[in-house]
Formats: structure tokens, C-alpha cells, sequence
């Protein structure tokens, strides 16, 4: 007995539902040791602006209580040098590639996509509206409604290909968001992004980060995620993938079931790289043991 | 680089706080460089979700050996684990420390148990040389008779003076270091190679001596680390480019940096 773990982000046709959370997989090569880069439905890079960008000061992240911080602050090689350092490996593989891309201003997040959009490994791009760790750009937009739709529109105009908003979890309404992604012509929405939170030092009485806060991810977001998903999947139409905390099987399939068409592995990757293998096919023994016939009918099955 | 469920063969107190841990890893152990290291999954550290690095202090065929001092909340929980157990461990990571100039004279530095991480260098080069040691007290001081048994000089130093010469390490290696003139030859100060593993402020006053005197100097970095493989971006030290610097990942690009790459942060 088998089962259909292919699913659609808008025309980007996955072979089972799990991806990486941008910025835990490095750009694909970091972990092509570990983990066969051709199991995964896609492979999401870490974000990429016009420009080169050289990120934060250290420290950079702090362990949590069953989680981490950070606020590695977006350094990347700009889209330029992703073409060229990355884009050959990532040719290799038989897996579509999902570019994060972010602007320190609004008018950057359709340069980098007019800098991207003729290279055909460019499988489809997740708008970072919501990285808590940049002064310049992120978050500001990811928590007005106004802002966010002029930037996925922005985006919506400069390509064919599928877009999707990562929305932030700091929001009072996260189905407004979502419901205006979808309203721009969003393909998707990518559903959360880590937590803005803060740790301090008790001896210097300084933040434990550089940057002062940063993000918070791992387990003890993950109750948080369900229900953003939870909300977001009953306000749209469009696929959702749904990210924080994943460690086991288990909780990409509560993620389906609150409403996640699609997963990504995150922190989870640092801990244990063989996490995301592990998940795929957790979720297709699970929807054999349940007699499902694909991934679609678990999405959004949640009972209340 | 693998990731290997190992099991564990041996667990035990070495001397003082220092323990030894040493898995079965036939899949890490032949790949390893000396200075590489490991990323160590530590059961019952449940609260805390990251692994752990730990330098790699022996390796053949069979595995892989860490020594370590049972203090931090980690260390704690490393303490704990039985003979028999499994561990699951992703290694060898980084770069490791370049073949040695055999034109050179190899001169060994290392702070506490520094020196663990610099064993399979010492027994894999072919010229052996000198070893300078340094410590809190005696107790700290480790591995002395089994480097003299591969063939180096050691000479340790101690904080208390409860074991060679008193101070810090640089209180032995600047006296030996000034008794070679510059321009003598083989013996020429610059004519030296060291290779470093220690606290930072040990690894700057030995990069700053190479960089003043004119030798090679292999430094160890310590940065606190998440993923380990250079995906996560945690670990970054400043590293000097022809316009500036760049950031350069302790776990992939080091941890093994020449003196005169490294910029320094105060």
C-alpha cells in the first residue's frame, strides 16, 4: 500500500510536503553530508537581499530552556553571489528550491527578485516580511497590514513564479494577513517565523545577544504555530506551510491538521539532521496507518 | 563528516575533574584530522535541546575518544553517561590544523585541557619537538608522560607553581622563545611552528608574539557554537580579507586559524 505525498504550492509540485525553515539549512551544500538533499520536497535557503549583507555581532544565539534565540541578523552572499556560489549545487538536485528573500527597503524586494527570476533553479520565493533581527526592513512590514500587501503586490508584479509571504507571529489578527496575501495573489503563506523575545544576563545584567533580542524557535514555539496555522487555515484558500518546533513526525502531522498543506523542519535541523527524513516518512506511515490516500486528507481535519 | 550512532566503551575519571569519554565510531573515527572536532548529542540534557562540541582527543579505526571536565550544565550531563549507552555523535567537523612545515621546529602550546585536542597532532608528526603546558595547579596539568612517550619536550607551567614553572604558559615559552635569535638558522625564532589550543586570551598572546616575531602560528578558536556544520552562522570570528574582514565560521572555516588572519574583538 502506498500513498500520494506530492503536493502543489501554486505551480511548484513537491514530492512530499516537508521543507527546511530558511536560515537552519544553510544553502543546501552545509548539510548535503548528512542529509540526501534529494528526499526533501523542497530545499528553502537562507535569505537573500540584493546586496551582500553582513548580519549581526556575536553573540549571535542563546540556548533557551528547550529552545534558542537568535539574531544572526541576515548575512548573505546578496543574490548575485547566491547565483554563483549556490545555484550550480543546487542544480544537481531533483529538488525544487525555495529562495527566502528580504530588502532593507521596499523597492529591494523586487530588485532581488528581477536579479533571480531568469535562473530556472529559482523554484519559487518566500518574502520575509517578518525576520525580527533587521532594523531595516522585516518586521516593519510584516505587522501592518498596508505595508505587508504593497510588498507582496510588489512581488506578485515581477514574477510568474510562486510567492510566498512568511508571515510573523506577533500579529493581534493573523488571518488578516494571511487573507491579504491571498488577496495580492500570494501562492501560499509560510506560517511562523520565530518569536521576538529577549534573555538577559543576571552577572552583567546585559542581553544575552548582540543584537539585544532576537527570535525565539524550537518546541516551545510550536503550540504557538498551530494555532497561528489553526486561525490562518479557516481565513484562506491557499496552501499553508507551517514551521516552529517540529522535532518528531507528530508534529508536522498536528500542523496538517490544523491547516498546513506543507511543513518545514527548523531548529530541529541543528539538533539532529536526520530530523527531516525522519518526518517524511513519519507523515506517510501515518497516513497509511489511518488509511489516507494522499496528504490532502489530513490538511485542516482538526475537530472542534 | 558523518552522523553515527556510537556506543560507549569507556567512561571514566582521568585525573582530577578531567574524564574520558570513548565511543565505538568506526564510521568517524578514520576520518579524523587532528584538531577536528565533534558534535555530541548529550542524553538527559533534555532542557536543552543543542549538542554539544567537544574536541576529538583520540581516534583509529574502532573510534573516537573526548576528553573533558565535568563542569557546565553539558559537562554535567556528559558525566552521566554509562558504558553501553548510545551516543549519537555528528564528526569529524572543521577544518583541523595543516600538515606541519617539516623545515620547522613544532612547538606545541596548549591551556588546561587544550592539550587533549592537540594528541593526535603530536603522535601523527613526524618531527617531534617542544610542548609547552600551562595550567591553574598540577592536577591540571594532563597528558605530560603520554606526549614525552610519543617523543616531545614538555614543559609545564602552573598558576600556583605546583608544577614547572610559575605563571602563565608564556612565563616558560617567552624565556625559550628569546634564547633564539632571530636569523640563527634552524634554530632561528623565526624558524618555528607552533600550534595552539586554549583559552582565547591565550591564543591572542601567542598570535600576537608570532605576528611580532615573525613565525607561524596555528590558533584553535573557541566560539560558542549551534549547528556545527556552518549552516547555522552562530559561530562567526572576524577574519581579516585584502579591504577588511569577513566572517568566518569557527565550525567549517576553523576552528584552525593562522595568527595573521584572525581580527581580534576586544
Amino acid at each position: 500500500m502506498s500513498v500520494d505525498l506530492k503536493i502543489k504550492i501554486g505551480s511548484m509540485v513537491m514530492k512530499n510536503p516537508v521543507t527546511v525553515a530558511s536560515g537552519t539549512f544553510g544553502y543546501g551544500p552545509e548539510y548535503a553530508e548528512l542529509v540526501d538533499l534529494n528526499r526533501l520536497g523542497a530545499i528553502t535557503v537562507k535569505g537573500i537581499c540584493p546586496e551582500e549583507h553582513v548580519g549581526n555581532p556575536t553573540p549571535r544565539t542563546f540556548e533557551t530552556r528547550g529552545g534558542m534565540l537568535n539574531a544572526i541578523g541576515l548575512p548573505g552572499p546578496g543574490a548575485k553571489g547566491f547565483i554563483k556560489k549556490y545555484v550550480p549545487f543546487l542544480k544537481q538536485y531533483d529538488t525544487p528550491v525555495i529562495v527566502n528573500i528580504w530588502g532593507k527597503g521596499m523597492d529591494d524586494y523586487g530588485t532581488v527578485v528581477e536579479m533571480l527570476d531568469g535562473e530556472d533553479t529559482v523554484s519559487a520565493y518566500e518574502i520575509n516580511l517578518s525576520c525580527p533581527n533587521v532594523k531595516e526592513g522585516g518586521a516593519a512590514f510584516g505587522t501592518e497590514v498596508d505595508s505587508f500587501s504593497k510588498v507582496v503586490e510588489l512581488v506578485r508584479g515581477k514574477t510568474q513564479k510562486p510567492i510566498i509571504p512568511k508571515l510573523a507571529p506577533n500579529v493581534p489578527n493573523i488571518a488578516a494577513f494571511a487573507k491579504a496575501a491571498e488577496n495580492c495573489g500570494a501562492d501560499a503563506v509560510s506560517i511562523m517565523n520565530t518569536m521576538p523575545a529577549m534573555a538577559i544576563n543576571i552577572d552583567t545584567l546585559k542581553p544575552e545577544l548582540a543584537n539585544k533580542f532576537g527570535g525565539l524557535s524550537g518546541p516551545p514555539i510550536k503550540p504557538i504555530a498551530i494555532k497561528l496555522v489553526f486561525d490562518a487555515a479557516r481565513a484562506i484558500s491557499i496552501p499553508i506551510i507551517g514551521m516552529g518546533g517540529i522535532f518528531e513526525p507528530e508534529d508536522a502531522v498536528e500542523f496538517m491538521i490544523a491547516g498546513a498543506t506543507s511543513v518545514a523542519v527548523g531548529t530541529a535541523n541543528f539538533v539532529d539532521p536526520g530530523t527531516i527524513v525522519r518526518v517524511i516518512d513519519g507523515i506517510e506511515r501515518y497516513l497509511i496507518e489511518k488509511g489516507h490516500n494522499s496528504v490532502a486528507d489530513i490538511v485542516g481535519t482538526v475537530k472542534i | 563528516m558523518k552522523q553515527e550512532k556510537t556506543t560507549v566503551i569507556e567512561h571514566h575519571n582521568f585525573q582530577g575533574e578531567y574524564r574520558i569519554l570513548r565511543l565505538s565510531a568506526p564510521a568517524t573515527g578514520p576520518l579524523v584530522k587532528p584538531g577536528q572536532f565533534l558534535e555530541l548529542q548529550v542524553p538527559r540534557l533534555a532542557e536543552r535541546i543543542l549538542r554539544r562540541p567537544f574536541s576529538i582527543y583520540q581516534a583509529d579505526e574502532s573510534g573516537v575518544a573526548v576528553l573533558y571536565k565535568a563542569v557546565g550544565r553539558g559537562t554535567e550531563a556528559m558525566a552521566a553517561i554509562q558504558v553501553g549507552e548510545q551516543v549519537n555523535i555528528i564528526g569529524p567537523l572543521g577544518n583541523g590544523y595543516p600538515e606541519a612545515d617539516s623545515g620547522k621546529t613544532p612547538v606545541l602550546v596548549a591551556g588546561g585541557y587544550g592539550n587533549a585536542a592537540l594528541y593526535i597532532l603530536a603522535q601523527r608528526m613526524k618531527k617531534k619537538g617542544i610542548a609547552f603546558f600551562g595550567g591553574r595547579s598540577e592536577i591540571d596539568i594532563l597528558l605530560v608522560k603520554e606526549f614525552e612517550k610519543l617523543g616531545w619536550e614538555v614543559r609545564p607551567t602552573t598558576d600556583d607553581g605546583s608544577l614547572g614553572t610559575k605563571g602563565l604558559v608564556t612565563a616558560a615559552f617567552d624565556p625559550w622563545m628569546n634564547q633564539r635569535g632571530v636569523g640563527s638558522g634552524e634554530q632561528g625564532v623565526e624558524n618555528i611552528e607552533l600550534f595552539v589550543c586554549g583559552p582565547n586570551p591565550m591564543l591572542k598572546a601567542m598570535g600576537d608574539r608570532a605576528i611580532e616575531h615573525g613565525f607561524t602560528a596555528w590558533l584553535s578558536l573557541d566560539k560558542n557554537m549551534a549547528c556545527g556544520v556552518g549552516a547555522c552562522l552562530t559561530c562567526v570570528i572576524k577574519r581579516k580579507t585584502e579591504n577588511g574582514w569577513e566572517w568566518a565560521r569557527c565550525c567549517k572555516d576553523g576552528p584552525i586559524f593562522e595568527s595573521r588572519d584572525i581580527m581580534w574583538e576586544s
